[in-house]
């Protein structure tokens, strides 16, 4: 019971240091978010893609638009950052990378991936 | 609609065999996007139109949206306390991807030009 008293009444979030796969457990929570939302608006880009060339050749004219390219690349850092965390959760759960050297380590690896990949897919996207 | 829709145990499957699904699809969909002969509408147009693909991509939006259930669910469960504010938050999530999923299917099976 004593122990229940100790506990701290608040925790401020901004205080606390977290730890790198802290990081990557409310990033993989941030980035699903995200691709949640932009669902509707997937469809809809597949939708046009599929419906007939004119229509395709919006889709990709509209990729060029700054604003719509900064948020393509969100949602490529959020996709890639939500696959490779998402890895890293499956392994840990058959048991693979549980110890707290190779967890920091793996969150450091898919902190670094996401955004490397991002990278990639974009210069790749700018290269077509 | 009930707290327990996929609760536990069911709800860690369904997520996990859902991610399975869509890292597979992903790498073979990445493979398909590089070994493409170029980037013409009648290239995707005859990818996505193709039986197989059109099957292994409705699954993939299947699978995403059983995983975007448990996530979401996951994350209403964590921040919205207030039973009503729940159920009505969980309603509204469950409606809007049974309606991203009629539409998507609605584009694979009627949309698509053969």
């Amino acid at each position: 019971m004593d122990k229940k008293k100790n506990r701290p009444r608040y925790l401020n979030l901004i205080k606390i240091s977290m730890p790198v796969a802290a990081v990557a457990s409310i990033g993989h929570r941030i980035s699903g978010f995200l691709l949640v939302i932009a669902i509707p608006f997937l469809i809809y880009a597949f939708q046009l893609s599929v419906s007939s060339a004119e229509e395709y050749a919006q889709v990709i004219a509209a990729a060029e638009h700054p604003i719509i390219l900064a948020i393509i690349a969100l949602l490529v850092w959020s996709f890639s950052h939500h696959f490779f965390t998402g890895i890293r959760f499956l392994l840990i759960d058959i048991d693979i990378g549980v110890s707290k050297t190779a967890a920091s380590a793996s969150a450091w690896l898919v902190h670094i991936l996401a955004v490397l990949t991002t990278i990639l897919v974009l210069v790749i996207g700018a290269l077509l | 609609m009930s707290e327990r829709v996929a609760s536990g145990l069911r709800a860690w499957t369904i997520q996990r065999l859902s991610a399975i699904y869509m890292l597979v699809y992903v790498l073979y969909a990445g493979i398909s996007f590089l070994a493409r002969e170029n980037t013409s509408f009648e290239s995707w147009q005859s990818w996505i139109a193709h039986p197989l693909n059109n099957i292994v991509v409705g699954l993939f939006i299947l699978s995403l949206l059983f995983h975007a259930w448990v996530g979401a669910r996951d994350i209403i469960l964590d921040y919205v306390k207030p039973f009503a504010f729940r159920m009505v938050k969980l309603t509204l999530l469950a409606l809007f991807l049974i309606a991203m999923g009629l539409w998507a299917f609605n584009i694979l099976v009627f949309e698509m030009v053969y």
